[in-house]
């Protein structure tokens, strides 16, 4: 009983994150400008971190867990980059 | 897919909880990337997310496998204290290149570089 | 001790990190002992400056602190965004600092900025003005002296 109960209440929160990964993947494709298209991919970073956490909790693998911690690393290089890259025009000086 | 850990009652409520404050708190911060006018209010609406929000999945992460496992399993702290410490810096350097790029197109909502002159002692 | 652990704090803070990363046994620990030893040497060949670091009691009040106001303005953030109040105006704010030490100052950015509802935008050395964007700025003054009374007093008593 309280499996299921757990199992919907994963499953909602999932599609809640998902939702919230749509709102940013909407600023990340409509701009206006380019700082908002980096600001959404870098929110789009943070939600399939959270969301690769619940699929953690939900399989019980821990797994999971070094791939969240490997898409927040690729997040945390890519928004550097990409905002550097728009105050100088080039990434590395 | 429906599924789930095998947990006792007061785990998978408590669990339950933290998943589903949590998933709204990020869900909430992303509303407001769509909803406020301009990027200087956009860019506080992640913020919601990375903190309280990553901080309740975590922690609901964190109660479940130590559960599972009968053994404290704290691992997921580590993303915590990257997230913490990484998205502030990401934040300025986004709103620092905003600025910058705002202040070379001549925007007039954007303070200058020195709009307060310190009176001469 | 001074001469094997350069900066103790780094040795351990690698150290927990590996051990939490690949989990609790004897191979580990010695392995992780050893990374952690050797890896934070490097920092010795960076000469970074002294951080003028005073360990005390104010650390975890600054941190108390802290974490009850990102609680607080995640519910203040979240009301805005939800029920969009009219009245609300956000803008820029121009911070005096008496603050001078840079890694004080880095602490101070990152929890301004890992606050939600306020910004570090940038900070300029000369005249030691931080400009700081607020979500909702309702009078300048009391942010000043809000800021400047909760974490820069701390951050002075923390930093020499």
């Amino acid at each position: 009983m309280s499996t299921l109960f757990l199992a919907l209440v994963i499953t909602s929160s999932q599609i809640l994150l998902g939702l919230s990964m749509l709102c940013a993947t909407y600023r990340m494709a409509r701009g206006p400008r380019a700082q908002d298209r980096v600001l959404g991919l870098d929110a789009l970073y943070l939600g399939a971190t959270l969301l690769l956490v619940t699929y953690g909790i939900q399989t019980g693998r821990s797994l999971y867990f070094e791939a969240a911690l490997a898409i927040g690393l690729l997040g945390f290089a890519g928004t550097v980059a990409l905002a550097k890259f728009l105050m100088r025009g080039e990434v590395i000086e | 897919m429906i599924q789930g850990p095998d947990l006792p009652t007061w785990a998978a409520v408590i669990v339950g909880l933290l998943l589903l404050t949590g998933a709204t708190t990020t869900l909430i911060g992303t509303l407001g990337l769509l909803q406020l006018k301009s990027f200087y209010e956009r860019v506080h609406a992640p913020t919601l997310g990375t903190t309280l929000g990553a901080a309740l999945i975590l922690a609901a992460s964190m109660v479940s496998f130590s559960v599972l496992q009968s053994r404290p399993v704290i691992h997921e702290i580590l993303i915590g204290v990257f997230v913490t410490l990484t998205t502030p810096v990401t934040l300025m350097l986004l709103a620092r290149a905003a600025i910058y790029r705002d202040r070379s197109e001549g925007a007039s909502r954007v303070p200058t570089d020195g709009p307060r002159r310190t009176p001469p002692a | 001790m001074n001469r094997l652990f350069p900066y103790p704090v780094l040795t351990l803070a690698l150290f927990v990190m590996w051990i939490l990363l690949t989990g609790f046994s004897p191979g580990h620990v010695l392995l992780g002992g050893l990374v952690a030893a050797l890896v934070s040497r490097t920092m010795l060949s960076l000469k970074p400056e002294p951080t003028g670091f005073r360990p005390s009691l104010a650390i975890f009040r600054l941190a108390g602190l802290v974490l009850a106001d990102i609680v607080r303005s995640n519910f203040a953030v979240a009301r805005i965004i939800l029920f969009k109040p009219a009245e609300r105006h956000s803008g820029f704010l121009h911070l005096p600092v008496e603050l001078r030490n840079p890694y004080a100052l880095a602490v101070l950015a990152v929890i301004i900025t890992a606050t939600p509802g306020t910004l570090w935008v940038q900070h300029d050395a000369r005249r030691h003005v931080i400009l700081i964007h607020v979500l909702d700025l309702i009078d300048e003054e009391t942010w000043i002296r809000f800021i400047k009374d909760r974490y820069e007093r701390l951050l002075l008593e923390i930093f020499e």
